[in-house]
C-alpha cells in the first residue's frame, strides 16, 4: 500500500502542509482582491474624468501595467524597490502590492467600461423625471453598472487567485509550492507521486474559485432582465 | 384651453458647433391646456427645441420660461422645474434595471419624497388606465415597444406635470403597435393636458392639435390650426412637406 501514490497525500503532515500552502494562496488573493476592487473603482471613476492630463496618467498606468508580466512587477516590487529605497519589503507585502496594483488596473478598466456603457438616454430620462446628479447615480447608474460587473469582475478574481502561484519566485512557499516541495522530497518512494499532489492542488484551486462562480452565476441569473 | 401661457419660448437661437444654426429664433407661446404639435422634415430642429424646453440642451441666446421661471440648461432649481415637464422619448428609456412599477414610482419617491403606499397605488392607477396593471411586477425588456411607451408616459405622468413632451414616440414602434400609444396620448388631450409633440403621424397630428408648428431648418416657418395647415397649407415649403405624405395613396388611386 506504502507506494501507490495516493497514499502521498496522508504521509505525514503532507496534507497540512497543503493546506497551509493553500492558506497564503487563500490570504494573498482576498487582500488583494479586496484592495483592488477598493482602489479599481476609484480608478474606474478617474479613467472617466474628462480631463486631459488625468486621462493621460491612467492610460499609462494601465498600461504599463498590462505590458509589464507579473513576474517582472514582482521582481521589480521585491528586489528593486528594496535595493532603491532601502525599504525592507517582506515576501508577502510585495505580493500584495504587485497584485494590488495589478487588480487595481484591470479593475479600473472594468468599471470604467461598465459606467461608460450605461445609454446617455438613461441620464437624460432621469434628469427629466427631476433627479439630480446624486438620485440618478444613486439609483440608475449604480444598480446597472453593479450589474454588468459581476461576470468580469468574477473573471478577474479567478485569473488573480491563479496567478498567485507566482508569488513562489519571490521565496513563498503557497500551495503549488508546498505542493512540489511534497513531490521532491518523495521522489524514490512515491514515483508516481507527482500524479496525485498536482491533483490535489487542482481540487484545491477549484474549491476556492467555485464558490465565487456559483455565486456570480447566482447574481446573473436574478439580474437576467438587465 | 385658456389664455393663461404656460410654457413659453422667445428668440431661442441653439447651434451645437458655434456656426451653423439649429434653431434660428424660435417664439412660441404654449397656453395652458393647449396641444401644439410641431412638425417639420427630419434635421429642422424639432428634437432640439423639445430638449430646450426641459433644459436638457443649453442655447446660446433668447428664453425658455415655465410659468416665468427661467428653463436652462444649468439652472438652479432645475429639478423643480423639470419635474413640471415630463418628457417622453422616441427611444425606449426605461430603467432596465426596475420592475414597471418601481420604474413609475422611483422619481415620486425619490424626487418628491411621496409616500411609498401612497405613490405605488397611484403607478396602479396610472397603468390601469393604460391598460398595463397585470404588467406592473415585469421587468421593460418583457414589454413590447409600444407597452413600454406607454409605461414612459405614466411614469411621466406620475410626477404630476404641467406640460408633456412627445418627441415622435411612435417612430421606432411597429405600425400594430403606434394606435394603442396614440390613444393614450389623445386621452391625455381630451383631459386638458399642455402638451407639445413631435410626431410624423399625420392623422394623428391633426386629430389632436390645437395648433400646428411648422419648422423648417430651424425657424418657425408657417403656423395655423390643423384644419387651415393640412387642407390649405400658405406657405410653399408646408405644401412640399405635406406632400410627401400623400405620395403614396396619389399612386395607388392612379
Ligand atoms: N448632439 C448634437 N450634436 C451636434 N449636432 C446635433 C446634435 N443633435 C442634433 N444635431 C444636429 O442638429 C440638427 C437638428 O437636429 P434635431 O435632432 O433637432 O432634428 P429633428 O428635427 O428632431 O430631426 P428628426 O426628425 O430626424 O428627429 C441636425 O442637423 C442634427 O444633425
Ligand atoms: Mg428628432
Amino acid at each position: 500500500m506504502a507506494d501507490t501514490g495516493f497514499s502521498i497525500l496522508f504521509k505525514g503532515i503532507n496534507f497540512l502542509r497543503l493546506l497551509q500552502g493553500l492558506w497564503v494562496t487563500l490570504q494573498i488573493s482576498l487582500v488583494s482582491v479586496g484592495l483592488s476592487f477598493v482602489f479599481g473603482t476609484l480608478f474606474g471613476f478617474l479613467m472617466t474624468v474628462k480631463n486631459r492630463a488625468v486621462q493621460g496618467f491612467c492610460w499609462l498606468y494601465l498600461n504599463f501595467i498590462r505590458i509589464m508580466p507579473q513576474l517582472v512587477l514582482l521582481f521589480l516590487v521585491f528586489f528593486g524597490v528594496t535595493r532603491q529605497w532601502h525599504v525592507n519589503l517582506s515576501s508577502w507585502s510585495s505580493a500584495v502590492i504587485v497584485f494590488t496594483l495589478w487588480g487595481t488596473a484591470e479593475m479600473g478598466d472594468l468599471v470604467r467600461g461598465a459606467l461608460t456603457s450605461i445609454p446617455v438616454h438613461q441620464y437624460e430620462s432621469a434628469a427629466a423625471l427631476g433627479m439630480d446628479r446624486k438620485l440618478t447615480f444613486r439609483y440608475v447608474i449604480l444598480p446597472q453598472t453593479i450589474r454588468r460587473l459581476v461576470a468580469p469582475s468574477i473573471n478577474l478574481i479567478t485569473r488573480m487567485i491563479k496567478t498567485t502561484s507566482l508569488v513562489e519566485i519571490i521565496g513563498m512557499v503557497e500551495v503549488l509550492k508546498t505542493g512540489q516541495q511534497i513531490i521532491d522530497a518523495n521522489r524514490m518512494q512515491y514515483p508516481t507521486g507527482a500524479l496525485w499532489v498536482y491533483g490535489a492542488v487542482f481540487i484545491l484551486y477549484f474549491l476556492l474559485c467555485w464558490p465565487i462562480s456559483v455565486l456570480a452565476g447566482k447574481l446573473e441569473q436574478r439580474w437576467k432582465q438587465v | 384651453m385658456s389664455q393663461e401661457v404656460q410654457l413659453s419660448v422667445k428668440d431661442l437661437l441653439k447651434s451645437y458647433d458655434g456656426t451653423a444654426e439649429v434653431l434660428n429664433g424660435i417664439t412660441l407661446d404654449v397656453h395652458k391646456g393647449e396641444v401644439v404639435v410641431v412638425l417639420g422634415p427630419s434635421g429642422c430642429g424639432k428634437s432640439t427645441l423639445l430638449r430646450c424646453m426641459n433644459g436638457l440642451e443649453s442655447y446660446q441666446s433668447g428664453s425658455v420660461t415655465l410659468d416665468g421661471e427661467p428653463v436652462t440648461k444649468d439652472g438652479k432649481n432645475m429639478t423643480a422645474i423639470r419635474q413640471k415637464i415630463g418628457m417622453v422619448f422616441q427611444s425606449y428609456e426605461l430603467f432596465p434595471h426596475l420592475t414597471i412599477e418601481e420604474n413609475i414610482t422611483l422619481a415620486p419617491i425619490r424626487v418628491q419624497k411621496r409616500n411609498k403606499a401612497e405613490a405605488q397605488k397611484e403607478a396602479q392607477e396610472l397603468l390601469e388606465r393604460v391598460g398595463l396593471l397585470e404588467k406592473k411586477d415585469v421587468y421593460p425588456r418583457q414589454l413590447s415597444g409600444g407597452q413600454k411607451q406607454r409605461v414612459a408616459i405614466v411614469r411621466a405622468l406620475a410626477m404630476h406635470p404641467e406640460v408633456m413632451l412627445f418627441d415622435e414616440v411612435t417612430a421606432a414602434l411597429d405600425p400594430e403597435m403606434v394606435r394603442e400609444v396614440l390613444d393614450v396620448m389623445l386621452n391625455l388631450a381630451e383631459q386638458g393636458m399642455t402638451m407639445v409633440i413631435v410626431t410624423h403621424e399625420m392623422n394623428f397630428a391633426r386629430a389632436a392639435a390645437d395648433r400646428i408648428i411648422f419648422i423648417d431648418q430651424g425657424k418657425i416657418v408657417e403656423e395655423a390650426p390643423p384644419e387651415v395647415f393640412f387642407t390649405n397649407p400658405s406657405t410653399e415649403r408646408a405644401a412640399k412637406f405635406l406632400e410627401t405624405f400623400t405620395y403614396e395613396s396619389k399612386k395607388k388611386r392612379g
